[in-house]
């Protein structure tokens, strides 16, 4: 018994404490249960012939033939490369190393082609349809998102994105029509979105009060006001108040010339370049400027913000209200792309996907914007697969951008860390 | 330069953290402000910093009435100050906590890392600090984060220097430097004000010594002081420095513990395959500067930990892999470390609190149902029994001192039928009155033939508590030594020197 | 700053912080007070209390507020007070007159929508808005208690529109097919669409549970799923549609399955509401008086606490989940077999799960509260219907005032400030 003799002791002190690896089983358990869904609708589902994939549109510099493939080869050759991706990465698990993230993606892209293949069986898919209609349904989700991650970044949980894209597709309406400018509607939209922020701002940084209910309540209030507005003010004066003239697309020279690339980027309407130009400027500013790094730092640690003479609330404030002129802007999309009128509660619920954007995005502005672009592939996907027949029931296929982030937000980013100060208020002393 | 306190005041509410606070301190001289906790130190130091606002008073630099809205103003005045709680951003870079609220700037805003980088090493060579600017300050050390600290302090110029309880933290000889540190800076010029409640540290260094309690100032004194002089004027009667005990009368080994090894969920391993035994009738302390791997040793005896491996026996009954509840009802009564988060429900009564761990069955507990009345009954008895200073048992345990709120918890735990005592920081932040009971109770527990472990960073209360001493670094065991070890080996020992078998 | 992190208690992960029970049940400790505080058991003492130190009276407050900004908005839309305000000058009577009118009209539809009609031919006729709002608030106070119970554990219910819908649905299937007489069929149909609710809501405890996913996020998408869910099985004549129908709809309730009116057959007034109340009654059992409900209220305050005191506060969520479920579950059991017997359909829920969040906050998360809360929202449903049918007024302001008043009554400081009342004692 070594009671009291240390030099007894049994191994020589270290300086540097061992890492042991501690590893998730999700990733494995998720590749495989998707790999078998796969196989499983392919075993069960009875699809049969060639799909093509069409990669070119109307008036190309360069045509590209189709990529036709059968269909049902297709997707088993699929199901093949997706479970030897989750062998690796039940391989990685059992040597106590985690998933890197190439691997999902790999298996993701192969998933994805590999279903569309048996899904789309017998008929042609445009793909670049496919990914351009994609990149449209995301704008709103980008915006939103990218108003999320600010406000989480700063330090306040922004739940009322929804709010902030119902406000600013009212406002880009109204005063859309009645400025009779696309533009003065945008920028009417990125108002009420700040608005919004700011009322969140009062609540959740002044008066303390928890920062998901104000958002919860927000979201609600704003669905109610802007009915209540809509059926007493717009609809019966829709000439005049509700028909906002429209952002239509817009074809950059050159760029938009490029094969597969232009149609998808560079033929969008005004409001995506404005998001390319968004997400390119919020990403700089939120890490390569002395704004940013006092966000970030009030966002991470409000006090030492503090005591280095950085006014908190303030810096709370003003990025909250950018945050909610971002995501009003993306509101802009509803009255001013997509149709050209308001109607009530015309986002459904759009933004509480950006908010599963956000943290499926870890807080980052590039990542989030991914992750809103992959909802909005999930959205399209649905809309195309509906017009070329598939037999998943079209109930399922939009049930997936939900279940995907509910695995998502279970699995993949269950560990990942959120700024340490967002959703408590700061107080001082 | 002279900076100087006139009655400041400040209170919360109905109480007054300061009275009438006068202090003055000039450059080239190393004040010390020595109190107990809660005697109002740190409340000066943040009004001095701007973070409060005086109620009444002022505060002037040399001659000038100073207007401090925020910390901004005492930036800007020349004060800097080392909190306590460290004031950096952990996900940041040395160089990004430093250049935080004084960036230099290029184009359109943007940040020039170049210029923070350059000014953290010209500041670390100054001072033989050897830090890292592109460090992640969350990975370092807490000595070198410290460090960070004094550099973010110094690159703005600061004239008068806090440093708010700065070695809580520090092993000994990490504490030694930071003496070296302040004295460089006293021979530049600086002002230095050191808040403490460490009667050795303050004799080292201080010019001068003001001792505040409830508040007020209630004396100077000189570095010549002894330390029970220095103790009786901070509590203000004469302090029995050590517990009243008589010798262990041990029993059976009953706790059994063998390379038990414990990681986080990053894989970080905190406890490093450590091996020792209490017997019955024995109080076994735990040593060591904080973040060495006590706080995850005694969660792993609670069954809190999820990452754990060897074996950990009490009675001869494996607890490793069991659920908390189970490790409760083998007897295990457990006093953790931060009573606020971990011990007490804030807003629930106190009647509550003392059931908290015993919501599953008898005796408050029936067919589902609490059993208010013997509750109340029970908790009346404890109230009494604890001397807990409260108004009644529906008092919310939040609104109690640190001391009654600690007298809850070990009420709590004491009152089950206990097979081994865990007391994580017993009496941390929890005033001289409490102190002394609360290690009477510890000490009778182990008079009861319970086995008892205190973990504890205050070297005093180790060495006044335990009949043996076991000293953890970095997670190992450097040795387990007998009670009347000198000092200076434990603090050799909290280093992870092993003493070359001069102790036996 | 090296603290492992702990996923099981999942305080804050995700960047969604739990729900303070500051915010939610209105329990605020301020350190140190009220030192001459009689000892022993004191309720009217805290009764007395919560009224002088103006809870009760911020409530009132944030309630009468809300009314005013509804009834600005209701001013600035109405076309006569609009008209009349564009020669206030010449003229200002007339803008008060129209003002008037619009106020007035509106706020007396109201209350003849919800309390008491006296235009009514007959008592009855009189009397039935006032079962109406008992109506409509029997599901309001059901989900209510659901969120209110999830809040009180620390957890966010956002998903009561999911959990209506499944198991106002899975309660229509069993009121379809399942044949039998009432005393079976019924209970049946009402216990089977409280145990799919429970089970829907339990998967947002069991991922919190197990993975730490934030429960907000998931109960939202879950409602996705819910719906498109129920949307697949009404548009499958095997599942729930109606046969022959190509709308997505159910075939009407068997009258076996169909909840009793307690009032005859000139009231809707039916059993909901008595089931409501019940739920009030076990609810408040279970949070004060119930070792269970002990658990829940440490873990929702204190989650660190209560897993150092050996509670499992996995266990905990996931239970609280089931339970709070069942509850939501019960208010779209409510709909399907009481309110709208025609059938199921994908909008069943009626916004009732999203109202009872504004619920819940309003009646500060205890079960009584709820109940006034539930009975109150209850009221302007009821008056909001007669206030359109009646005055054109879009229903939707009443959603503006519930939102309104949940936010006042949140930031008490705010509300104080607003009436220059003085502010609460500090701590």
């Amino acid at each position: 018994m070594t009671t009291s003799a240390p030099t007894t002791g049994p191994a020589p002190v270290t300086d540097t404490p061992p890492v042991i690896a501690v590893v998730s089983k999700k990733a494995p358990v998720i590749l495989a249960v998707v790999t078998v869904a796969l196989a499983a609708a392919v075993a069960l589902g009875s699809q049969s012939g060639d799909t093509s994939f069409r990669l070119a549109t109307r008036n190309d510099f360069v045509e590209i033939p189709d990529i036709t493939v059968p269909a049902v080869g297709t997707a088993w050759v699929a199901v093949v490369l997706m479970a030897l991706c989750a062998a690796e990465s039940v391989r990685r698990y059992l040597a106590h190393r985690d998933t890197p993230l190439w691997l999902v993606a790999v298996f993701s892209v192969i998933g994805m082609i590999g279903f569309l293949g048996w899904a789309a069986a017998g008929a042609t898919l445009p793909v670049v349809g496919l990914l351009a209609g994609a990149l449209a349904l995301a704008v709103p989700l980008v915006f939103g998102a990218l108003g999320g991650v600010l406000g989480e970044r700063v330090g306040v949980v922004n739940i009322a994105i929804d709010g902030q894209l119902l406000a600013g597709a009212f406002a880009a309406a109204l005063v859309g029509s009645v400025a009779g400018s696309a533009w003065v509607g945008v920028l009417g939209a990125a108002a009420a979105g700040a608005l919004v922020a700011l009322i969140l701002g009062v609540f959740a940084i002044s008066y303390f009060v928890d920062q998901v209910i104000v958002g919860v309540v927000l979201n609600v209030l704003i669905v109610g006001l802007t009915s209540f507005m809509f059926s007493q003010v717009l609809a019966p004066n829709a000439a005049d108040l509700n028909s906002p003239p429209r952002l239509g697309p817009v074809t950059i020279p050159v760029l938009g010339d490029i094969p597969v690339i232009g149609p998808i980027l560079f033929r969008q309407s005004a409001l995506v370049y404005l998001l390319y130009v968004a997400v390119a400027v919020v990403t700089w500013a939120l890490y390569r400027t002395k704004w940013g790094l006092r966000v970030r730092a009030v966002g991470e640690h409000p006090k030492a913000a503090d005591t280095v003479g950085i006014d908190v609330v303030r810096t709370r404030y003003r990025t909250v209200l950018i945050a909610g002129a971002i995501a009003g802007a993306g509101g802009a999309f509803y009255t001013l792309v997509s149709v050209s009128q308001f109607n009530r509660e015309m986002t459904g619920g759009a933004g509480y996907i950006a908010l599963a954007a956000v943290i499926f995005g870890k807080w980052d502005p590039i990542r989030a914007t991914l992750a809103a672009l992959l909802f909005g592939f999930a959205s399209n996907l649905q809309g195309v697969l509906s017009v070329i027949g598939s037999p998943v029931p079209s109930e399922f296929m939009l049930m997936l951008p939900y279940v995907v982030t509910v695995f998502a937000v279970a699995g993949l980013v269950g560990q990942s860390r959120a700024p340490a100060a967002s959703g408590v208020p700061y107080r001082k002393g | 330069m002279q900076l100087e306190l006139r009655d400041v005041t400040k209170r919360f509410g109905s109480l007054v953290a300061n009275d009438r606070i006068s202090l003055t301190v000039a450059g080239g001289e190393i004040h010390c402000l020595l109190g107990e906790n809660g005697a109002g130190k740190s409340t000066l130091m943040n009004v001095l910093y701007g973070l409060y606002r005086a109620d009444e008073g002022e505060i002037v630099l040399d001659g000038e009435p100073l207007q401090l809205d925020g910390p901004g103003d005492a930036i800007a005045a020349g004060i800097g100050m080392v909190h306590q709680h460290f004031m950096l951003v952990p996900v940041f870079t040395v160089a990004e906590n430093v250049m935080l609220g004084n960036e230099e700037t290029g184009v359109a805003g943007s940040l020039d890392i170049d210029a923070a980088r350059a000014r953290v090493r010209e500041i670390s060579d100054r001072f033989g600090f050897h830090v890292d600017p592109d460090a992640v300050v969350g990975d370092l050390p807490v000595g070198v984060q410290q460090r960070v600290e004094i550099i973010k302090v110094l690159s703005r110029e600061a004239k008068v220097l806090v440093f708010d309880e700065p070695t809580a933290v520090l092993t000994p000889q990490e504490t030694d430097e930071l003496m070296e540190i302040m004295r460089q800076l006293r021979a530049s010029g600086t002002a230095v004000v050191f808040i403490t409640h460490k009667l050795r540290e303050v004799r080292e260094v201080a010019d001068r010594i003001t001792v505040i309690r409830r508040g007020r100032v209630v004396g100077e004194a000189d570095p010549t002081a002894t330390n029970t002089e220095l103790a009786a004027l901070m509590v203000g009667r004469p302090v029995e420095l050590t517990v009243q005990k008589d010798a262990p009368t041990l029993g059976e080994e009953a706790l059994v513990v063998r390379d038990l090894t414990v990681a986080d969920s990053t894989g970080m391993v905190h406890v490093n395959g450590i091996s020792f035994e209490v017997r019955a009738g024995e109080v076994l302390a735990v040593a060591g500067v904080q973040g060495n791997g006590q706080t995850e040793l005694t969660e792993a005896l609670l069954g809190l930990q999820e990452h754990v491996k060897g074996s950990i026996r009490l009675d001869g009954r494996e607890l490793v892999g069991r659920k908390v509840r189970q490790v409760l009802d083998a007897g295990v009564g457990f006093v953790p470390e931060d009573r606020q988060v971990d011990g007490l429900v804030g807003t629930f009564s106190i009647a509550e609190n003392l059931m908290l761990d015993r919501s599953f069955g008898a005796p408050f507990v029936r067919a589902g149902s609490v059993q208010v009345g013997r509750l109340e009954e029970f908790a009346r008895e404890k109230l009494q029994e604890y001397d807990v200073r409260a108004p009644g048992i529906h008092t919310p345990a939040g609104n109690l001192s640190g001391g009654n709120q600690q007298k809850v918890v070990v009420a709590r735990e004491l009152s089950r039928d206990l097979r081994l005592l865990v007391a994580a920081q017993p009496t941390r932040g929890v005033d001289v009155g409490s102190i002394e009971f609360i290690h009477q109770q510890i000490i009778a527990t182990r008079d009861s033939g319970v086995p008892v472990l205190v973990v504890s960073t205050e070297l005093d209360e180790v060495v006044a508590l335990a009949d043996r001493i076991m000293v953890l670094y970095r997670g190992q065991v450097v040795g387990i030594v007998p009670a009347d070890t000198p000092r200076e080996v434990l603090g050799l020992m909290m280093t992870g020197e092993r003493p070359a078998g001069a102790v036996a | 700053m090296t603290h492992p992190e702990e996923p099981s208690t999942g305080a804050h992960t995700q960047g969604i912080p739990a729900p303070s029970p500051e915010a939610t049940t209105g329990v605020t400790t301020t350190p140190g007070s009220d030192p001459e505080r009689p000892s022993g058991n004191g309720r009217w003492y805290d009764v007395a209390r919560a009224i002088t130190t103006g809870n009760a009276l911020v409530a009132v407050l944030s309630i009468f507020l809300a009314v005013v900004v509804g009834s600005i908005l209701i001013l600035v839309t109405d076309d006569a007070v609009r008209e009349s305000a564009g020669y206030l000058g010449s003229r200002p009577s007339d803008f008060f007159r129209s003002s008037w009118e619009a106020i007035s009209g509106a706020y007396s539809a109201l209350f003849r929508g919800s309390v008491y009609n006296s235009r009514g031919a007959d008592f009855a006729a009189q009397i039935r808005p006032l079962t109406e709002t008992l109506k409509f608030a029997a599901p309001l106070i059901a989900a209510g208690l659901g969120v209110g119970l999830a809040f009180r554990t620390g957890l966010f219910n956002i998903g009561g529109r999911g959990q209506m819908l499944l198991a106002g649905a899975a309660a229509g299937w069993i009121g379809i097919n399942a044949d039998g007489p009432a005393i079976i069929q019924l209970p049946l149909a009402i216990i089977v669409g409280m145990a799919v609710g429970a089970l829907w809501a339990g998967l947002a405890g069991l991922l919190k549970a197990r993975t730490g996913a934030h429960e907000v996020i998931v109960t939202i998408m879950l409602n996705y799923v819910a719906f498109y869910l129920v949307f697949y099985a009404l548009s499958r004549q095997s599942l729930l549609q109606a046969p022959g129908s190509i709308n997505p709809k159910s075939l009407p309730m068997d009258d076996s399955a169909t909840m009793p009116k307690l009032l005859g057959e000139r009231f809707n007034l039916h059993l909901g509401f008595v089931l409501a109340l019940v739920a009030v009654a076990v609810v408040w059992w279970l949070l004060s008086r119930s070792a269970l409900g002990f658990r829940f209220r440490a873990v929702g305050v204190n989650p660190h606490a209560a897993r150092t005191a050996g509670i499992d506060v996995g266990r905990t969520y996931v239970v609280a989940m089931l339970i709070a479920g069942a509850l939501v579950g019960l208010a779209g059991v409510n709909q399907t077999l009481g309110t709208t017997t025609a059938g199921v359909t994908t909008d069943l829920d009626a916004g009732i799960g999203f109202d009872a969040i504004t619920v819940a906050l309003l009646g500060r998360s205890h079960p009584l509260g709820i109940l006034g809360a539930g009975l109150l929202f209850g009221a302007f449903k009821a008056g909001g219907f007669s206030m359109q049918a009646s005055e054109g007024i879009p229903v939707d302001i009443v959603l503006v005032i519930q939102s309104l008043i949940v936010l006042f009554i949140a930031a008490p400081p705010l509300v104080r400030a607003m009436f220059r009342l003085p502010a609460k004692e500090a701590a």
